[in-house]
């Protein structure tokens, strides 16, 4: 059931990005921006938090989720240490990721090479 | 012909997307995206780890995939048939960083690969972690100041 | 004293110099579109051996102008001056080609207005009793234009329906102060036009009205009309530009509707081969022009062209800095004969 659920919520993140990018100026590179400060701004007023409830998946792996998991991370920070865990929390949440795609993007790089598009 | 009204006739005589087939390609292959994201969820679940290392474990796993088919040449593909489905989840996050440090290879690997990996991706860091602290900044006055 | 200039941007030749050579080498794509049987060499694959994109662009341009000159009966010692250029950052496609080929070398930037700009510049060096023998030239490359100008190739962003293709090619022509044709006989050169448009997407629409000015300006310039050419032939406007062309052009009193296509729009099939409104780049006008065109004008199924490349001139900066794109058209006339 949450598969369903997953699949819906994702879908319905992805198209709201793909309206965007078919009737406005707007590019890839700005409804990514803007859907990641989204799911931190929703993140941190707590609007984020049900949707991910419903649709796990469907809701963290957007990059919304990646928004949310950054204010949530930085919120934990400044409980436990104050403005320095504020500093902190946010990136420590991320890190992570930040960390596999430095490294899977290095190798990447060293073991492949750009294909021509044809 | 005024300036403003050529850009408007241009805009009239652009040929128009392909509304119906793009939103329904991004709502499929951005929902597939997030389905294998939560198989990958349950999955990890059953090793007893706790949320927070699900989730993550799971985000790394998504964008070893996504660096994946970027590194074989076939995220680009995806990309075109999915629009946004492919870019708003975190494996496009991996694709604009991969991609870069793909092609800037001939560039070297100080000047080429390190130095350009970020060159897409940057923003999303910059303001993610940005936003984020400024967050935790906000919810120190207003819990603590309050 | 300008004794060869005709109305305000036009110039008569009065020495017309005669086209004695061409060469075309393309890429697998275009190898495989509409027009693959008139280039000369077609690639099996577009890195040529090299380790770059750029280098790969670089030994292209050569091997055409080596091939141009080859077919004309000369070597490259016998060639006065290589009026070239190309989309890099510096024009380095032409200038690394420079180096090989030690002719006196005057590098251009028109971007895809190249060919008609280094052969009106050409023409203008063997009418004016400058030189013997020219090479005019340009490349372009689609993967080495795409990392400059917009994304790493394995980036999976959604092209626009407005968005080209830069052609992977290069096209090279000699010009000869001696010969028997086909000739270069007018050179209208363009203004540049810019009427506000921003999206880098779209260039079509944002080089029309530059084609437009100076096709207008032609005709106005040498009396002649529509009619009198059998082919009219812009660089890459593509189809959106094709058509924004067509219809201002008609609203302005001349009806191209027979006579006129574009470069872009011939060289690939659009549908087939998923190039959106179709192809551009400098090569786009070279290959096309130095393959088609000249190939029907030897057998006289195209006796009087008028070929106008078009180039934007903007850069990734200057888009990113809010500039909207300046177009260029340069146009040339090419006749079989000199009545």
């Amino acid at each position: 059931m949450e598969y369903i659920k997953a699949f819906i919520v994702g879908g319905l993140i992805c198209v709201i990005g793909q309206i965007l990018l078919d009737t406005t100026k707007l590019t890839p590179a700005h409804i990514l921006v803007s859907f990641l400060v989204s799911g931190v701004v929703l993140g941190a007023i707590g609007l984020y938090e049900p949707i991910v409830k419903f649709g796990e998946a469907g809701a963290t792996v957007p990059i919304s989720g990646f928004g949310y998991s950054l204010s949530k991370g930085a919120i934990e920070g400044a409980k436990a240490k104050g403005i320095v865990g504020a500093f902190m929390g946010g990136l420590e949440a991320a890190a992570g990721g930040i960390s596999a795609a430095i490294i899977f993007g290095y190798i990447m790089a060293i073991v492949s090479n750009p294909k021509t598009k044809n | 012909m005024t300036n403003k009204e050529y850009q408007q006739y241009v805009e009239r005589k652009k040929p128009k997307p392909t509304y119906f087939k793009n939103t329904l390609s991004a709502f499929i292959v951005g929902g597939l995206i997030c389905l294998l994201g939560q198989i990958i969820r349950n999955f990890l679940f059953r090793f007893g780890l706790d949320e927070k290392t699900v989730s993550t474990a799971t985000s790394i796993l998504l964008i070893f995939l996504g660096s994946f088919l970027t590194g074989l040449g076939i995220y680009d593909k995806i990309g075109k048939v999915g629009g946004a489905g492919a870019a708003v989840p975190i494996t496009g996050f991996a694709n604009s960083i991969v991609s870069p440090a793909m092609e800037f290879k001939r560039e070297g690997f100080i000047f080429g690969v390190a130095a350009r990996m970020f060159s897409i991706a940057g923003p999303v860091l910059v303001y993610g972690i940005s936003s984020s602290i400024i967050v935790g900044i906000l919810y120190l006055l207003l819990t603590r100041g309050g | 004293m300008a004794i060869k200039k005709i109305g305000k941007q036009t110039v008569k030749l009065q020495n017309p110099p005669s086209i004695i050579g061409t060469a075309t080498i393309v890429g697998p794509k275009e190898g495989e579109g509409p027009l693959k049987d008139y280039f000369d060499i077609v690639l099996e694959d577009d890195m040529w051996g090299q380790e770059s994109f750029e280098k790969a662009e670089a030994k292209i341009q050569e091997e055409a102008i080596k091939l141009a000159i080859s077919n004309a009966n000369l070597s490259t010692s016998d060639i006065d001056y290589l009026f070239s250029g190309d989309l890099l950052n510096q024009i380095t496609s032409s200038s690394y080609t420079a180096r090989q080929l030690e002719i006196p070398y005057f590098g251009l930037y028109g971007a895809c207005s190249t060919m008609t700009e280094s052969l009106s510049l050409g023409a203008m060096a063997i009418d004016g009793g400058f030189a013997n023998y020219v090479v005019c030239a340009t490349s372009s490359h689609f993967s080495s234009a795409e990392r400059q100008f917009r994304f790493p190739l394995e980036y999976g962003a959604q092209r626009p329906l407005t968005s080209q293709w830069t052609v992977t090619g290069a096209g090279a022509t000699v010009l000869s102060a001696t010969g028997n044709g086909p000739y270069i006989t007018y050179i209208t050169t363009g203004k540049i036009k810019d009427y506000g448009i921003t999206d880098a997407n779209n260039m079509g629409s944002a080089m029309a009205p530059a084609a437009i000015d100076t096709i207008t300006q032609h005709f106005q310039d040498t009396g002649y009309s529509p009619d009198d050419y059998d082919l009219i032939i812009t660089g890459d406007l593509a189809a959106v530009g094709k058509k924004i062309l067509l219809d201002l052009m008609g609203k302005k009193g001349y009806d191209l509707s027979k006579n006129y296509t574009d470069c872009g729009v011939k060289i690939f099939d659009g549908v087939e081969q998923d190039t959106h409104a179709g192809g551009s780049g400098c090569a786009c006008a070279a290959v096309v022009f130095n393959g088609y065109i000249y190939k029907e004008m030897i057998k006289g199924n195209l006796n009087r062209v008028l070929l106008v490349a078009t180039g934007a001139l903007h850069s990734p900066i200057s888009t990113l800095q809010g500039e909207s794109i300046p177009g260029i058209a340069h146009a040339v006339t090419i006749d079989n004969s000199l009545n």
